[in-house]
């Protein structure tokens, strides 16, 4: 299989009320990966937006943005989905032998609409949207079960928050860099039950894009420097009601990160990886996630966290971004990770540079709870 | 960014989409709704490969792509097995003012959990192993809201 690189990637500030339109965020995003890429529009041939049609409100949601992603008079496709599920699309439409190079661009203004409402539609008409229930409040039922199954503390998640506001101190594109104490999230304002505000990510405008080429037109478009190589990629489903799952059950994500790490060559995750970006919509999916990633045992990932070994200076720093705590564009958040590390492998992350990145994990999830993932493993 | 850009009274313009919609409840789970309403009683169906029951019921079992066929009656009691006290107002969501609390109730007699309202309890004396039951409707109509809520058992 021929191998694909990242070879340019970009994104917004990430705000509240953004000023700027869906396509006006595109434009800024795709214009400044291609630059970053040191190519043109012309030499793009496969355009993959990442949008919903419900947070966007309206149908079809590419057709509006696909001048602003470069797709006029080319062919345009989306994703609904995480960012990680478009790049995820958009490699494989290079690999089909059909497309060359391509540009992958998420968009997210989730604080135009109202989140609940949006995502109580995610649930069966038939069944449970009838309750009400929404994001929040089902990630509340997954927190208090994986609490139950491990006899974890809500000061354990808090400590999430703590760690991941505190790295959005060095990047400057984050919502809510803080510098906040396990009691700050404790006494924050309680949204439901064992969740409180702080244990929540803040949705979040922006967009982001990177260029994707297949082997030979990225040695030929692009500089050794910049180019960073997708080495692995696993992803996988559970199932869709909440009821039908064990919810501190992280069989999706395992046998996900089980075909990345193995198409990576990746034995000991621990040991080679120096760096993750995953997705913690609210504090205790990091270590929950953290443990399907098979970075420690299930129910261990908490005191992993309590002995410093994902901190900004640990031994595996997860999220120096600040991680969605700091700023959740939905949708855009994975492509944004995929961008973040990227910037770790090339040393270019500036004052959240963990170091020397060699390889690079990024997991997006799509569905409730985490109920599909996507799972990357980038390099050099 | 230009300059002019900086000026700019960038105006917001105010929407709503409202779209009507009327959804085929489909032959398993309209079975499951008549027995509800007209009975009282909460079914569940098996999967004849691998024997998981599950309540809701479902069109094919998510493990063996089997249809359970096998049709079950629940005695409607079941134990928490998580929950959440909501303290949000939704009001065009939410059946009910905050703070009232969600649980995914493990069911007697079924594999799976059903996910509803727990009731007729303080919220800070809910605790996940708690034993409930379901309390019907006395009107009901077909929907998940023909079971009102769960409230501790005895």
């Amino acid at each position: 299989m021929e191998k694909v690189a990242i070879i340019g990637v970009a994104q917004t500030k990430y705000e509240q009320n953004k000023p700027e339109t869906f396509a006006e965020l595109v434009y800024d995003v795709t214009r400044r990966a291609l630059e970053d890429a040191g190519i043109t529009k012309d030499e793009v041939d496969n355009v993959v937006s990442v949008s919903s049609d419900f947070w966007d409100g309206r149908t079809i949601s590419s057709m509006a943005i696909q001048d602003s992603a470069c797709a006029y008079g080319k062919d345009i496709t989306t994703v609904e989905g995480d960012g990680t599920f478009g790049c995820l699309y958009g490699m494989m439409r290079i690999l089909s032998g059909s497309f060359g190079v391509t540009i992958v661009c998420a968009h997210h203004k989730g604080t135009e609409s109202n989140m609940n409402g949006i995502t109580n539609c995610a649930f069966d008409p038939l069944v449970e949207r009838k309750l009400g229930i929404d994001a929040v409040s089902s990630a509340a039922l997954q927190a208090r079960r994986y609490m139950t199954k491990y006899a974890l503390k809500e000061e354990q998640f808090a400590l999430v928050s703590v760690k991941n506001h505190g790295n959005a101190m060095r990047n400057p594109l984050a919502l809510f860099p803080m510098e906040i104490t396990v009691e700050d999230v404790m006494n924050s304002r309680k949204i439901a039950d064992p969740l409180k505000l702080l244990d929540c990510s803040p949705v979040t405008d922006g967009a982001a894009a990177i260029v994707l080429a297949a082997e030979r037109q990225a040695k030929k478009l692009s500089t050794r420097k910049k180019r960073v190589w997708l080495l692995g990629v696993g992803h996988c489903t559970d199932a869709f009601r909440l009821g039908d799952r064990d919810l501190a059950d992280t069989r999706a994500l395992k046998a996900a990160a089980k075909r990345a790490y193995s198409m990576a060559g990746i034995t000991d995750p621990l040991k080679e990886i120096d760096v993750a970006e995953v997705y913690d919509a609210f504090s205790y999916m990091e270590p929950l996630w953290l443990e399907g990633l098979g970075f420690c045992d299930d129910g261990k990932g908490c005191e992993y966290l309590e002995r410093g070994y994902f901190n900004f200076d640990g031994r595996l720093p997860v999220n120096p971004s600040g991680g969605r705590l700091s700023a959740h564009p939905v949708q855009v958040a994975g492509l944004a990770e995929l961008a973040e590390c990227v910037l770790q492998i090339r040393g270019e992350a500036g004052d959240r540079q963990v170091g020397e990145v060699n390889v690079a994990l990024a997991h997006g999830i799509n569905g409730m709870c985490g109920q599909s993932h996507c799972v990357w493993i980038l390099g050099r | 960014m230009s300059d002019w850009k900086k000026d700019v009274e960038v105006l917001v313009h105010q929407g709503k989409i409202s779209v009507p919609y009327s959804w085929t409840v489909g032959s398993t789970l309209s079975r499951w709704y008549c027995e509800l309403r007209d009975n009282g009683k909460i079914w569940a169906n098996r999967c004849p490969g691998c024997g998981t029951v599950f309540v809701p019921p479902k069109a094919k079992c998510i493990h063996c792509y089997l249809e359970p066929h096998d049709w079950v009656e629940l005695p409607g009691t079941g134990t928490v097995e998580t929950y959440t006290v909501v303290h949000y107002e939704e009001p065009a969501l939410h059946p009910r003012k905050a703070p009232f609390i969600y649980g995914l109730i493990k069911m007697d007699g079924a594999d799976t959990c059903l996910l509803h309202f727990i009731d007729e309890i303080e919220p800070e004396k809910v605790k996940v192993g708690m034993r409930v039951e379901a309390v019907l409707a006395e009107e009901r109509e077909g929907n998940i809201l023909d079971i009102r809520h769960f409230r501790p058992l005895g």
